[in-house]
Parts: structure tokens; C-alpha cells; sequence
């Protein structure tokens, strides 16, 4: 059982961040309350994760696996890693203006914060069932509490709690789903399910897909795909904007990096089953991202159906269930998320000196009272409807490459059409900014708004120049998952 | 200095962006004029290198010249390149850009800078679509042009400038993205995007069949080829003048230059099958354009219809598939890059004073405006396609070349050589002629320095095309017999293997 203690070397981040919040929540507990200890403690927060980050990129490149198979560290789990880290350090940096002018710093933050991020990590490198729920939990958990953080808040007790009833009510179904298949493959362990589902008689099959099923909504709830999405509006429009910043971009990488790992590595050989359910997600996801909305009038409630989109287009990638079309995914999670930090570091530059405004009226004229910031936003909202050469172009691309080569044909005709409806209601942002008549200017951006909003755009805008790293990156990643455990 | 080694293509097509770099780094209280002459030297300095592209090609080598390959998405590499047909686009563009800017000196007051930059990125988007040598990098070209258009017409635009502009962009993109399935499954099907690689390469004759109408779907709305031209009339009537010429002169004729680059060589067999199709749709947009331009009341609205029939002769030159055809087609498409850019310049110059465009609002200004009734002459006279002027060429090479293939056709469309005169010259008769009765048109001036400037240019080169068509001609000439030979076996093949 015990396995020496070179061997835990692969888990150390997760343990380092474990290990931090705790002495965070200490620090932050036993310190004298002060204008500044939030601060503090988001700091040390920020750089436990570089830390932990400069760890991941160091590690070598094979493949190292845990706890009797439990928990598994190779490429595609560092690279989705990394993104986590990155997405909870932006986020928590554009927090800390937003939060000390709500009078709301409060150290908790930072560490329910990293408490999320070791839940995201473990669940990214779960490679058993009870692995991926400890780590699902412990993530919705801190989640949950995030989006509540705002007590005083009609909305945002609203948020925390649908977010809660809803989360609960997955996890259920994630239970369920789990339950069935460890009675039906009789192991928990993603190889081993693998073995049982391709080798198993028909009945036991069936098992085996019911409990797939089941699997696949709770995680489709994780990462908002329609029709279980209903949450997600709600909840972004109720959380403080910079949680709501986090939830679009570490928790939806995580959540999709584990869909990708379950499917590809415990139902290897059930691709024609799975394939159907993620199409059918992915169509109704970009459709019902794309319709719903162009209606909107509050930009939050909007950038949660652009999410929703972007989770189907992502969504497309998987189902065509290739290597060509994981790499997609990889590659589309990578540059959705650049582009939604941006964004949201956008939004919270929408600021007048009786505070934020959130409805997307309130960018009128933007391109005359401030025109880098609406040039940026223009360009990450270009890029997000995939309009060449930006870099979410390239994200579209892959993903829809890959499910042309998959002869998926008439998902690859719905996505693209899905994707020219949703540049209507990007052009619509546009147009407001640059078209309208201007409005009384913003406040001007803080600092690390600013940076996040700079180093987005330019990171969209630059991309076409140098595309390969991140190709190169997510194809090592991507060959790293369909390497089998030693035995 | 060996001017051939360097990457004289690639210089010509970002030149451009040096030129938007220096605008964004003027501070924001200069004077305007400091970004409007930058840009101008910025467009004549590209001008400039690009004539020597013109200088140093080969026109006796039918193959593309000038290549740059270098690595960039693996198996999709950054390649340039040009021949006879992208050679002479490349030209047109880099030639209208500095007229537009001159045109916009005084018109456009507001936000010079970021229109400016618009247009030199546009104008780097644009080369970069007549040089790519590869389907990716020719899509991002092609389709990255859609926001600075979208922001020129949004902004400095007319009243409707909001719907035009959505109505423009979403229109061209969703042709457009159909286009991208279609190089993907050319991807997934051949392993490459190379541009020269495909054209060797024969495609299954079933999948031709979709490949040739998804690229439809994004050419046909960009030449615009009847019934998908509504966004056009919308799009010129509310673009300021020179986004309206560039509109009219370079990206309507992407459309064109994508069916002679990809529809025509690489899916000959799709091509032949749906010539019919292209043939009526022409001859319904010629004929059918310009019965519409006729009862128009907005002369900015005439032009674009006058537009689209004339880009009807161009889509039936070139699926005539004969050597008379495409050439017609090709100098139909400089030819009406440079005479409705050339007229859109010219209501630019009455709108400018009159702030109007009803042609109700005119008459008799050929009393106090000579020169410009004179110049606006040269223009009518070869939108009507007069010999003598360049739209005669084009306009005489396609029919003839369209009486050969199908007789009913080339007289169908031959109408709409009379409806254009009716078009045209009644149009010049209303704006004019008549009586001088309206007083605030005896006041106006005639044209200055400036307008002179850019209008003598292109009333030369309509009237030197027109004589002496031959310079043009001879450019394109090897490209576009390799381009027949080639669609002749390829459709021959076919034939033999087939019973």
C-alpha cells in the first residue's frame, strides 16, 4: 500500500494548494481583522498558484499514475491544469478592486477560491469514480458559497441557492449514474469499466450505458449544456461579477476536461452510444446559446448564454470523438477562456461613480468616451463569434474540422449556423459601442482590469501570428490520454 | 539588389498595417491631417511596391510567381503568390485605396483616425485575398475583411447605417461559413489547403457537387448574384462614398475572382453541370437589375443595381468556360472596379455639396459644373459599355463568348446592354440637363484640386482600356488558357470514362 514518498511527487500541487488553504484559512481566522487581510490572503493565494503552476510546467512529460490507479497525472491533465490555474489567478485578481469598493474583501474569498481549484485539479485527474466526486464536490461545495458571498444580496442568495438545489440535484444523478455502473462493471477504476464495457454481454452493456447516461447529465449540468442549463443565467447574473468571471472559465475547463477523460477513457469502445448524446447537447446547446441570447438586455445574463454556445461548439469537438477532435476541444477551452477573462474584465470596467452597470445600453458610445477599451471588447467579442483572422476563429476551426472529418455533416451545417446567429447578438455589443450615440463616459478602469483586458486582446488578436505552441501543446496532451495504464 | 529574392508580396499586403501603426501612435490631439496624410503616403507607398510586382511578372509563365511559404498551422502553411488573374486585383486595390482616401479628406470628419486605420487594414485584408495560396489563409483574408467594412459602414455610414451594416456582415458570413465546411472537407479529403497542390488535384465527381454549392453560397452573395443581392443596394446606399468604391471596385469582385480561382479549376465537373443555373441567374440579374435600377429615385441606389447586372456578365463570362469568356469576364470586372468606383466618387463629390443623393434634387448642373459633367460623361458612356471606353470590352468579350455556348442566353443578356443605356443616360439627362431651376444649385462650385485628382486618373484609364485593352489582356492571357486547358480535360475525362 505504501508506496514511498517519491511516489507523491505527481501530487504535490494538489497537496501544496490543499495544504495552503488551510494556513490561509488560519491566517485569515487568527490575524486581527484589518482593511487589508483580504488582500493579503488573495495574494498568497495568487502565488501558491503561480508556485503551483511553475511545479505542473516543470514535472516530466510521462505519464505517472496514483492510489491503485485512482488519480492520474499525464499531459492532458497538466495542460488543463494550467488553464485552471491561470483562470483562478485572473479571476481573482480582477476581484480585488470590485470586492474592496463592495467593502466585501473578506479573506474567505481567496480561499474558498483555492479550495475550488484543488477540487478542479483532482476532478481533471480523477481516474476513478470516487476520485472524480470527491473532486466534483469539493469544487461545488466552495462554488456554492462563492456565489452566495454577497449575503446582503437579494440576488445573490437567490444565485447561491438555485446554483445549490440544482448542483445537488446533479450530483444525485452523477450518483445514480455511478452507482449503476460500478454494479454493472463491478470496479470504479475508468480502465477497468473500460474492460467490463467492451467485453461484457449485452445486458450488462445496457447497465452500463443507463448508468453512462445518468453520468453524462450530472456532468452536462456542470458545464451548463442545454437542456440543463437553466441555472446558468441566473447564476452569473446574481454572482459579484468577478465570481461570476471565475465560474465561466476554471469550473467549465475542469468540468469538460473531466467529461473528456470519462468518456475517452472509461467508454473507449462505447463511442457510437456516447457520440449520440453529446451531438444531441451540442446542437441544442448552440442553438439555444445563439437564440436565447439575443434578447437579452443585462450583459451578464448574456455572456451566460455565449457560454452555453461555447460549450456546444466545444461539445462538437468531443462528439466526433477522433483525436483530432479532443485536440479541438483542448484548443477551444484554451482560447474560450482567454477570451471570457477578457470580457469579464470588460465588464467590470463598466463602472460609474454611483457604481457597476450591468445592461448592455449603458456601452453606448463607448468607441468616443474610451476607445482602447472598445476597441478590445470589440475584438474579443469578434473573436468570440469566430470571425477570422481573431483567435476564436481557429477554436471554431478545429472543432468543426474535426467534425467534418468525422462525416459529421449535419452537426457541422447547425454549428455553423448557430455561429452566424451568434454573431448577430456580438455585432449587437458592437454596434451599441461603436454605432450609438455616446453616453457618459465610464470610470476610468483600474489597473489590473486594464491588464487582464490588454493581455486578452492581444492575445486575440496575436494569435494568428504564432498558432503552433498551442496546437503542438494540446496534440502531446491529447496522445497522453489514450495511452493505456500499466497493468 | 535581386527584387525577385524578397518577400515583395507579402511587403505589398502588410505595408498597411506599418501605415495603422503610425496613425495609432499619433496622439489623439494632432490634427487630423496628420493622420489623413499618413495614411495616403502609407497607400501610395504600397501603390508604389506594388507596381513593382507588376514590373517584374513574368506574363509568359502561366504559374504563380512571387511564392512565399512558411510554416504556420502544420499542414496548413502561410503561402503567397500571384498569377495573371491575381496580379491585376492586386493592382485595382492598391490603386483605388489612395483615391478613396483622397476622396474621404473632406467628407469625413468625424473619428479620422480609427477610419483610417479601417481602411488600411481593409486594404491589407484585401491584397491578402488576391495573393493567399492556401484555403485557410484565403478565408481569413476574405472573411477578416467583414469588420472593418461592418465598422465603415457603421460608423460614418447614412441614416439606415445600422441595418445596412448588420444586414452586410450577416449575409456575407453566413455564405461564408458554408465556404469553410466546404475547405475543411477538402482538408479531410485531400490532407491539404495548398492552393497550387488542389488545383492538380481531381476531386470525386459526387462531392464536387456540394463543394461547388457550398462555395457558391459565399461567392454568390458577395459578387452579388441575383437573389442574394438585397444587402448590396442597402450596404452602398449607407456606406460613406469611399467605403461605396471600394465596395463596388474590390469586394464585389472577390466573389468573381473566387469562382475563376476555385469553383471553375477545382470542381470542373460540378462547374459544368450547374452553368445553367449560373447562365439564368445571370441573365435574370442583368436583365431584371436593371429594370429595378431604372425606377430608382437614390442615384447611389441606381449604381449599386447598375452594379449588380454588370456583375452578371462577369459570373456569365466565366462559366462560359472559354478562354473570350473569362478574359471578358476578367476586364468586365476591372473595368466596373474602375467606372462604379469612378461614378460612386462622382455622387460623392454632389453629395459632399448637396448633402443629398434624390436625383429629384438635381438637374441642369452641367451649366455650373462642366468639368464634372464632363468627367461624369466618360463614366456613363462606359457603364453603358460605348466602344471606345473599357466596359465595352468586357461587356463584348462575355456576350460573344456566350453567343458561342448558348445563343439564348447571349441575347437575353443582350438587353440588358439597352437597359443600362436607358439606365444610365437618363439618369445623366435628370442630374445634368434641364433647366437650372433649383437655386441653391446655381451656387455650387465646380470641382477642385483634390476631386480633379482623383477623377482624371480614372477617366484616363477608362478611356485608355478602352482603346488599347491589350496591357490587360496580355497579363492574363497565360493564366487563363492554362486555366481552360485544364477545365477542357478535366471535363473531358470525365466524358470518356462515363458511357
Amino acid at each position: 500500500m505504501f508506496e514511498g514518498p517519491q511516489s507523491f511527487a505527481p501530487i504535490i500541487p494538489e497537496i501544496i494548494l490543499a495544504i495552503g488553504a488551510m494556513v490561509l484559512l488560519m491566517y485569515g481566522a487568527f490575524r486581527a481583522p484589518s482593511e487589508n487581510l483580504g488582500r493579503d490572503v488573495g495574494w498568497f493565494a495568487i502565488l501558491l498558484f503561480a508556485l503551483t503552476l511553475g511545479y505542473l510546467v516543470l514535472q516530466p512529460a510521462s505519464s505517472s499514475f496514483l492510489f491503485h490507479d485512482a488519480f492520474v497525472v499525464d499531459r492532458f491533465a497538466r495542460f488543463m491544469k494550467v488553464l485552471v490555474l491561470v483562470g483562478a489567478s485572473v479571476a481573482l485578481l480582477l476581484s480585488f478592486d470590485y470586492f474592496a469598493r463592495a467593502k466585501l474583501m473578506w479573506f474567505e474569498i481567496p480561499v474558498l477560491m483555492v479550495l475550488a481549484v484543488v477540487g478542479m485539479m483532482v476532478m481533471i485527474s480523477s481516474n476513478d469514480l470516487i476520485t472524480l466526486y470527491v473532486g466534483l464536490e469539493l469544487q461545488s461545495l466552495a462554488l456554492y458559497v462563492l456565489a452566495a458571498i454577497r449575503r446582503n444580496d437579494l440576488r445573490s442568495s437567490e444565485a447561491g441557492l438555485k446554483y445549490f438545489v440544482l448542483g445537488a440535484l446533479s450530483s444525485g444523478m452523477l450518483l445514480y449514474g455511478m452507482s449503476m455502473i460500478y454494479g454493472f462493471a463491478g470496479a470504479t477504476g475508468f480502465q477497468k469499466i473500460a474492460t467490463a464495457a467492451s467485453a461484457g454481454d449485452a445486458g450488462a452493456n445496457i447497465g452500463l450505458i443507463i448508468g453512462l447516461v445518468f453520468l453524462l447529465v450530472g456532468l452536462a449540468f456542470k458545464i451548463s449544456a442545454v437542456p440543463f442549463h437553466m441555472w446558468t443565467p441566473d447564476v452569473y447574473e446574481g454572482a459579484p461579477t468577478p465570481v461570476t468571471a471565475f465560474f465561466a472559465g476554471a469550473p467549465k475547463v475542469a468540468a469538460m476536461a473531466l467529461l473528456v477523460r470519462v468518456l475517452v477513457q472509461a467508454f473507449p469502445g462505447n463511442v457510437s452510444e456516447w457520440q449520440q448524446i453529446i451531438v444531441f447537447l451540442s446542437i441544442m446547446s448552440m442553438l439555444i446559446g445563439a437564440f436565447a441570447a439575443i434578447g437579452q438586455t443585462n450583459i451578464k445574463r448574456l455572456m451566460a448564454y455565449s457560454s452555453i454556445g461555447h460549450i456546444g461548439f466545444a461539445l462538437v469537438g468531443l462528439a466526433s470523438g477522433s483525436n483530432d477532435g479532443l485536440e479541438a476541444v483542448v484548443i477551444y477551452l484554451a482560447i474560450y477562456m482567454v477570451m471570457t477573462l477578457g470580457a469579464f474584465a470588460c465588464i467590470l470596467a463598466m463602472r460609474r461613480k454611483d457604481g457597476m452597470v450591468e445592461s448592455i445600453d449603458q456601452l453606448a458610445g463607448l468607441s468616443q468616451s474610451n476607445l482602447s477599451m472598445a476597441f478590445l471588447f470589440a475584438m474579443l467579442l469578434f473573436s468570440m463569434a469566430g470571425i477570422p483572422p481573431l483567435a476564436g476563429f481557429f477554436a471554431k476551426f478545429y472543432v468543426f474540422a474535426a467534425a467534418v472529418k468525422a462525416e459529421l455533416y449535419p452537426l457541422a451545417v447547425i454549428g455553423v449556423i448557430a455561429s452566424v446567429v451568434a454573431a448577430f447578438y456580438y455585432l449587437r455589443i458592437i454596434k451599441v459601442m461603436f454605432f450609438d450615440e455616446a453616453s457618459e463616459p465610464f470610470q476610468p478602469a483600474e489597473p489590473y482590469v486594464r491588464f487582464v483586458m490588454w493581455a486578452a486582446g492581444v492575445f486575440v488578436l496575436a494569435y494568428v501570428v504564432v498558432p503552433a505552441p498551442l496546437i503542438d501543446a494540446a496534440s502531446a496532451a491529447v496522445r497522453s490520454l489514450r495511452f493505456a495504464p500499466t497493468p | 539588389m535581386n527584387i525577385v529574392s524578397a518577400p515583395i508580396l507579402s511587403i505589398v499586403t502588410f505595408l498597411p498595417l506599418l501605415g495603422v501603426l503610425i496613425i495609432a501612435f499619433l496622439s489623439r490631439e494632432a490634427d487630423n491631417n496628420n493622420a489623413r496624410f499618413a495614411a495616403l503616403w502609407t497607400s501610395l507607398v504600397t501603390f508604389g511596391v506594388s507596381l513593382l510586382l507588376w514590373i517584374n511578372f513574368d506574363t509568359q509563365n502561366p504559374d504563380f510567381q512571387f511564392v512565399e511559404s512558411a510554416n504556420w498551422l502544420g499542414p496548413i502553411r502561410y503561402k503567397m503568390g500571384v498569377d495573371g488573374i491575381s496580379m491585376l486585383f492586386i493592382i485595382l486595390t492598391t490603386f483605388l485605396v489612395p483615391l478613396c482616401i483622397l476622396a474621404s479628406w473632406d467628407s469625413i470628419k468625424t473619428r479620422v483616425r480609427e477610419y483610417m486605420i479601417a481602411f488600411l487594414v481593409l486594404e491589407t485584408l484585401m491584397i491578402g485575398v488576391f495573393s493567399a495560396l492556401d484555403l485557410v489563409l484565403f478565408y481569413l483574408f476574405f472573411e477578416g475583411g467583414l469588420i472593418p467594412m461592418f465598422l465603415i459602414i457603421g460608423v460614418w455610414g447614412g441614416e439606415r447605417r445600422v441595418y445596412a451594416s448588420f444586414k452586410f456582415f450577416l449575409y456575407t458570413l453566413l455564405g461564408s461559413v458554408l465556404m469553410l465546411l466546404a475547405v475543411m472537407a477538402i482538408y479531410s479529403t485531400t490532407g491539404t489547403t495548398d492552393i497550387p497542390t488542389l488545383l492538380k488535384t481531381p476531386l470525386p465527381g459526387d462531392l464536387q457537387w456540394w463543394l461547388w454549392l457550398a462555395f457558391f453560397a459565399s461567392f454568390a452573395v458577395k459578387v452579388p448574384m441575383w437573389p442574394l443581392h438585397t444587402w448590396l443596394p442597402d450596404a452602398h446606399v449607407e456606406a460613406p462614398t469611399a467605403g461605396s468604391v471600394i465596395l463596388a471596385g474590390i469586394l464585389l469582385k472577390m466573389g468573381g475572382y473566387g469562382f475563376l480561382r476555385f469553383s471553375l479549376p477545382m470542381f470542373p465537373l460540378a462547374s459544368q453541370t450547374f452553368a445553367p443555373l449560373v447562365f439564368t441567374l445571370s441573365v435574370i440579374a442583368i436583365i431584371y437589375t436593371s429594370l429595378v435600377a431604372l425606377a430608382q429615385k437614390d442615384i447611389k441606389k441606381l449604381i449599386a443595381y447598375s452594379s449588380v447586372a454588370h456583375m452578371g456578365f462577369v459570373t456569365m463570362g466565366i462559366f462560359t468556360a472559354t478562354v473570350q469568356g473569362i478574359d471578358g469576364a476578367i476586364f468586365q470586372m476591372l473595368s466596373h472596379g474602375l467606372v462604379s468606383a469612378a461614378l460612386f466618387l462622382c455622387v460623392g463629390v454632389i453629395y459632399d455639396r448637396m448633402h443629398t443623393r434624390e436625383i429629384a434634387a438635381f438637374g441642369g448642373l452641367a451649366d455650373t459644373m462642366p468639368v464634372y459633367a464632363a468627367c461624369f460623361m466618360v463614366f456613363t458612356m462606359a457603364n453603358v459599355g460605348l466602344p471606345g471606353t473599357s466596359g465595352f470590352v468586357g461587356e463584348f468579350l462575355t456576350l460573344l463568348a456566350a453567343f458561342k455556348v448558348n445563343t439564348w442566353v447571349a441575347a437575353l443578356a443582350t438587353t440588358g446592354v439597352v437597359l443600362s443605356a436607358a439606365y444610365a443616360l437618363w439618369l445623366y439627362r435628370r442630374v445634368m440637363f434641364g433647366s437650372l431651376d433649383k437655386p441653391a444649385l446655381a451656387k455650387l462650385k465646380d470641382i477642385n484640386l483634390r476631386e480633379m485628382t482623383v477623377l482624371v486618373p480614372l477617366v484616363v484609364l477608362v478611356i485608355y482600356f478602352g482603346v488599347y485593352p491589350a496591357p490587360v489582356l496580355d497579363v492574363t492571357a497565360r493564366a487563363v488558357t492554362q486555366l481552360v486547358e485544364n477545365y477542357q480535360l478535366a471535363v473531358g475525362a470525365a466524358a470518356s470514362v462515363a458511357p
